[in-house]
C-alpha cells in the first residue's frame, strides 16, 4: 500500500491514564529500578516528589493507549506482519507520580519511504492534571518491503 | 563528567520469566515476547525481549550515571537493532559525547553476547549545578 502523506498531522483522540502506586512498583520491579523513590512514599517525599515517582520509561505505560489507535488506523494501512519498532525517543519534563492523571494525544509526525522500507513516525504528547507536559514521545515503526 | 569519560557499566541478566513480568507491567502481550513456540513459528530463534525493556535498561544506566535522581534524565533516543533474549547478560555502556552548560549527552549501547540490541542511543542528562 502506498503511503498517503496527506495523513501527516492527523491527530487521534486523547487517552487518559490514572497512575497507581502499585503499578509504578510493578513496573519498577520488572525493569530492575531499585531506587526507593519508585517504591516508598516517604522516600519519594523526602526527595521532593508528591508521591511514589514513576521511572522515566514508565512513559510507555501511560502513553501506549494513545499510540494504539494510531497504529491500527486503517487509513494508514500498516502491514503488521512486517512491522518493527525501529526507534524511540522520549523527552521528559515534569515528573509523574502516583495519583496523577495523564492525558496523551498522539499524532502522525511523519510518513516516508527509504531503501524499500516504509517509516511511520508518531508523536505522543502527555500532560498531567495541571496541564503541564510530562513527556513527549517519538515512535518510529518500520515496515520492511512495504 | 567531561567529553570522552565513560559511565559505569550496567549488567543485568533477565531471567526466563522476565518477559512475562514486563508484559504485565507494560501491557505489551505480543506473543513473540512471551511464547517461544509462537516466536519459532514466525521464524524467530525463540521468544525475544521487549525492545522497550532494553531501552529501560539504557535509561537506568544513565540515571545511575547522573547520581540516581530520575529527574536528571531529560531525553533518551534509541534505535532498536538485534534481538535480545532472556537468560543472557545485557551490558550497557556509555561515553560522554558532549558537555555544555551543566548538560551532558551520553552515547550509549546495549549488547548481549557482543550483539548490539540497542544502538545509537543518546541520553541527555542534567547534572547538579
Amino acid at each position: 500500500m502506498a503511503l498517503d502523506t496527506s495523513k501527516i498531522g492527523k491527530t487521534y483522540p486523547p487517552h487518559e491514564y490514572e497512575v497507581g502506586r502499585e503499578k509504578i512498583r510493578e513496573y519498577a520491579n520488572a525493569v530492575g529500578e531499585t531506587n526507593p523513590v519508585h517504591h516508598d512514599r516517604s522516600a519519594a517525599r523526602e526527595q521532593g516528589f508528591r508521591d511514589v515517582v514513576a521511572p522515566p520509561m514508565f512513559a510507555v505505560v501511560y502513553s501506549t493507549g494513545a499510540i494504539g489507535p494510531a497504529l491500527f488506523d486503517p487509513e494508514l494501512g500498516i502491514n503488521f506482519a512486517r512491522m518493527l519498532h525501529g526507534a524511540q525517543e522520549f523527552v521528559w519534563s515534569e515528573p509523574v507520580c502516583a495519583g496523577d492523571t495523564i492525558t496523551t494525544v498522539a499524532s502522525v509526525k511523519d510518513l516516508y519511504e527509504r531503501d524499500g522500507m516504509q517509516f511511520f513516525v508518531f508523536e505522543s504528547v502527555s500532560t498531567n492534571q495541571d496541564g503541564r507536559e510530562v513527556a513527549r514521545g517519538t515512535w518510529t515503526n518500520i515496515v520492511r518491503g512495504g | 563528567m567531561k567529553q570522552g569519560d565513560t559511565i559505569p557499566e550496567l549488567r543485568v541478566t533477565p531471567d526466563k520469566y522476565l518477559p512475562h513480568r514486563y508484559a504485565g507491567a507494560s501491557g505489551d502481550f505480543n506473543p513473540i515476547h512471551i511464547d517461544a513456540e509462537f516466536a519459532k513459528a514466525v521464524g524467530l530463534p525463540s521468544n525475544i525481549l521487549h525492545g522497550l525493556y532494553g531501552m529501560a535498561q539504557v535509561a537506568r544506566a544513565n540515571v545511575a550515571a547522573a547520581g540516581g535522581d530520575p529527574r536528571r534524565l531529560k531525553r533518551l533516543s534509541v534505535q532498536f537493532r538485534g534481538m535480545g533474549f532472556p537468560e543472557k547478560e545485557i551490558v550497557v555502556r556509555g561515553t560522554v559525547k558532549e558537555e555544555r552548560d551543566g548538560r551532558v549527552v551520553i552515547d550509549t549501547v546495549a549488547e548481549q553476547d557482543g550483539n548490539e540490541i540497542i544502538r545509537n542511543a543518546e541520553a541527555e542528562l542534567e547534572l547538579e549545578g
